[in-house]
């Protein structure tokens, strides 16, 4: 069973190559037990949009 | 710019909101570079760039999502020339100095979960937060309280779009110590929103 420094690392490391089977199986079933893991995923997911949103122009005093 | 034949309105170099769309491109350069110098160059090329191969655009937005490409194609030009400046061995050594994860130990207990005070909190309705000013201001600030080096290459990452890879080349580092530094730059970053903008009350 995943800890959540493990779950947390996963999901970062999911951004920067395809996890293995193995490991999003233990990363769903520790999430579906974990609502600070899964906000931390959801919060991971919100960042990659606005880093998006920055990049683009989106941000900031002329939208 | 084209003087041969009058044609769709072109964009008006001029214009108030130009200006604007320049210190916003400002803003982002320098986040990128931490270096103002370096990111009034980088503006500078960019509208350059821009002027000469402006064309007309559906309003003012696509206008500045092109002149933001723009940019950060420079911003990666730049980089790549000077990616010696960036010392990877000194990145290794500051991951090795503080260990693995030092500075997020004090998030999780001693098994490794949650402490009951770090634990994420649930955003309510974080989109909200994109189309507020202020929300951009703490998120800079976020952006400029990671450590350099670490901050250094999320931006070549998120922000430039550089694969994995081809940092970790270009630093000199593995992939494995690749990630940690992003999983830092994350973890950071998202701690920094939820103390500073969700739980700080600036939303109501």
């Amino acid at each position: 069973m995943k800890n959540c420094r493990e779950a947390t690392r996963l999901m970062s490391e999911g951004y920067e190559r395809e996890l293995t089977l193995r490991e999003r199986f233990a990363l769903k079933m520790h999430k579906m037990m974990c609502i600070g893991c899964t906000n931390y995923g959801k919060h991971m997911v919100f960042l990659r949009k606005a880093t998006k949103r920055l990049r683009e122009g989106g941000a900031g005093s002329e939208r | 710019m084209n003087d041969g034949e009058p044609q769709t309105p072109a964009v008006l170099w001029d214009d108030p909101s130009i200006s604007a769309i320049r210190r916003d491109m400002l803003r982002f350069a320098q986040l990128q570079l931490r270096d103002s110098g370096a990111a009034e160059d980088m503006v500078q090329e960019a509208l350059l760039a821009a002027m000469s191969n402006a064309k007309s655009f559906a309003g003012r937005a696509a206008l500045k999502t092109w002149m933001f490409a723009i940019l950060r194609n420079k911003i990666v030009d730049h980089i790549r020339r000077a990616s010696r400046e960036i010392c990877g061995s000194d990145l290794v050594q500051t991951l090795d100095e503080e260990g693995h994860n030092q500075d997020f130990d004090a998030l999780f207990d001693q098994r490794g979960f949650w402490n009951r005070d770090d634990r994420p909190a649930t955003w309510s309705d974080p989109d909200a937060s994109f189309e507020l000013k202020e929300f951009w201001a703490v998120f800079d600030a976020c952006l400029n309280n990671l450590p350099d080096q670490i901050a250094r290459v999320y931006m070549m990452r998120e922000f430039l779009e550089f694969e994995t890879g081809e940092i970790c080349r270009q630093l000199g580092i593995s992939n494995g110590n690749c990630w940690v530094i992003l999983h830092r730059a994350r973890m950071g970053l998202r701690e920094c929103l939820e103390n500073r903008w969700f739980q700080g009350g600036a939303i109501s």
